[in-house]
């Protein structure tokens, strides 16, 4: 696509059928301690 | 800037350091653009073809590559992306919202434990009141700590890792204790198929060579507390005798991370209305030798002094900015450092469901007092309506969890609008608490700062991906 360029991202979508184990850190326990992101947490489902 | 959005089909356009980007919300997709692409995806779901191809020409005619051909092609080429999902994809989340949470029980895997509600400084802002939480100075026992760890592993299910953050007060006031416990919990990972993960947040202060070495042996990340630059720093995290932590703080922090090698850490600063340039702080953190870094806003009733105003605001938005091009020029000339807010994994990063359901306090996440009263997390300890039980008895006021198992983003009307809901999870419910006096109130200072940071951390993806239209 000459006007377009799409990054690679994780596909949401799918990740409702494959995610949820929960097995991910809580995001509060990293740095911030005083709001919620969690964008840059890693996700730690090997069956994804 | 300019952004569009939709109730139902949801993008976010902005441009943001030479970069035209559009963020599909319920995909995930980030796409670059140009300017013509740009202006034909922000009329597309709205305006008829020829109508666009008009206003493309008329727009953009002059220029030797635009020609109705090329809009059209460049229509076909949205056309394919919305067939694959990538952009003004649907809202997926209505069936989750009964699937993900009404059928779901969250299990407890996470523990900050207050194993001192003292400190060794008397930070002016502090909103833990200088580590007594609004209540007495208190260490946490071992056998409080040992009870506190067993009940996290009886409640956490079939979750594998557990994280327990050694908070305060200043928790090295505690070490013994905190050794104790990182010592028992070992023996009982074999026992119960378990992993910890342990944190420790301190301020610096009794940080020796032991603690380092014992850190560097056993904690998965260790949270220093600095502010920044000395007159920044010593300005309100000083001692109860009035002097500045700087000077004893910085040496050891530099050595401790010296001798850290590859394992997580974080230099975390607070920046208030005091110093609104924070990014000076942050960029005289990384001219110490730190890499790792974060830096929050301070957490504060409105009218004290350091707290943040509106007419702060627009400088922090272009602090933000500052921050992502210095992070990219650094990075440019071989001496990168991370911002904790900029580390977006846009392809390894968390699912829907984390997504959705946040940050998990007080449900997934508890906070344990010195005398082993839980509560939803260490923002609400000592609040007497959010006490939630004990280690003893466990969660003795369900219709709280069941409360905070509520709060989330689906739930929250302010949120349904919003193009950054799954990259905050709705947000930090001790914040919304204290703007709102509801916890499923939002914190719209925070959000807004929140969205100024994921655009800045996305357009940093941009530009690391060497990609460009």
């Amino acid at each position: 696509m000459r006007r377009i360029q799409t990054l690679e991202t994780r596909d949401l979508a799918k990740s409702l059928k494959t995610g949820g184990c929960g097995e991910c850190q809580t995001s509060c326990q990293s740095a911030c301690k005083t709001s919620c992101g969690l964008a840059n947490q890693q996700c730690e489902n090997t069956n994804r | 800037m300019e952004w569009k959005e939709n109730e139902t089909d949801m993008i976010h356009q902005y441009k943001l350091n030479g970069f035209n980007i559009v963020l599909d919300v319920y995909s995930g997709a980030v796409h670059l653009v140009d300017e013509v692409a740009y202006d034909v995806i922000s009329l597309y779901e709205t305006t008829p073809r020829d109508e666009i191809v008009a206003k493309m020409l008329d727009r953009y005619g002059h220029l030797p590559d635009v020609n109705e051909q090329e809009i059209r092609d460049c229509l076909a080429d949205i056309d394919e992306l919305k067939r694959a999902g990538k952009i003004f994809s649907h809202d997926l989340w209505e069936n989750v919202e009964q699937e993900a949470f009404a059928h779901t029980k969250p299990v407890l895997k996470a523990l900050c434990l207050h194993v001192a509600h003292t400190c060794n400084l008397n930070c002016e802002y502090c909103f833990a009141s200088q580590g007594k939480y609004h209540g007495e100075r208190a260490l946490m026992s071992f056998e409080v700590g040992k009870q506190a760890l067993d009940f996290l592993i009886a409640s956490s299910g079939s979750r594998v890792n557990l994280e327990v953050d050694f908070f305060g007060g200043e928790p090295l006031m505690n070490w013994q204790v905190v050794k104790d416990l990182v010592a028992y919990a070992r023996t009982q990972e074999p026992i119960h198929h378990k992993n910890f993960r342990f944190t420790l947040t301190t301020n610096g202060v009794l940080l020796d060579d032991e603690v380092t070495d014992f850190c560097n042996k056993e904690m998965h990340n260790v949270v220093l507390s600095l502010d920044g630059r000395k007159e920044v720093h010593d300005r309100l995290r000083r001692d109860f005798a009035g002097h500045g932590s700087y000077d004893r703080i910085v040496p050891k922090f530099q050595r401790f991370v010296e001798r850290r090698g590859d394992r997580s850490y974080y230099m975390r600063g607070t920046f208030t209305h005091d110093n609104v340039d924070f990014t000076e702080d942050i960029f005289h953190m990384a001219d110490l030798g730190f890499t790792e870094l974060s830096m929050e806003p301070v957490v504060s009733p409105p009218g004290e002094p350091w707290a943040l105003t509106q007419e702060d605001l627009p400088k922090l938005f272009d602090q933000y900015e500052i921050l992502a091009k210095e992070m990219l020029k650094r990075e440019k000339e071989g001496r990168p450092f991370t911002f904790y807010h900029y580390m977006l994994d846009l392809e390894g990063g968390p699912c829907l469901h984390k997504r959705m359901s946040g940050c998990g306090s007080g449900t997934e996440y508890l906070a344990v007092t010195p005398w082993g009263e839980l509560f939803p997390c260490h923002q609400f300890v000592n609040d007497p309506d959010y006490s939630m039980g004990n280690i003893w008895d466990g969660v003795t006021n369900p219709a709280l969890g069941e409360k905070f198992h509520r709060c989330n983003v689906v739930a929250n009307p302010d949120c349904r609008d919003c193009w950054a809901r799954l990259y905050c999870a709705g947000g930090c419910a001790a914040n919304a608490y204290h703007a709102s006096g509801d916890i499923n109130g939002t914190y719209e200072y925070g959000c807004q700062l929140f969205k100024k940071r994921i655009e800045c951390a996305i357009m940093m993806k941009a530009a690391q991906s060497g990609q460009s239209v």
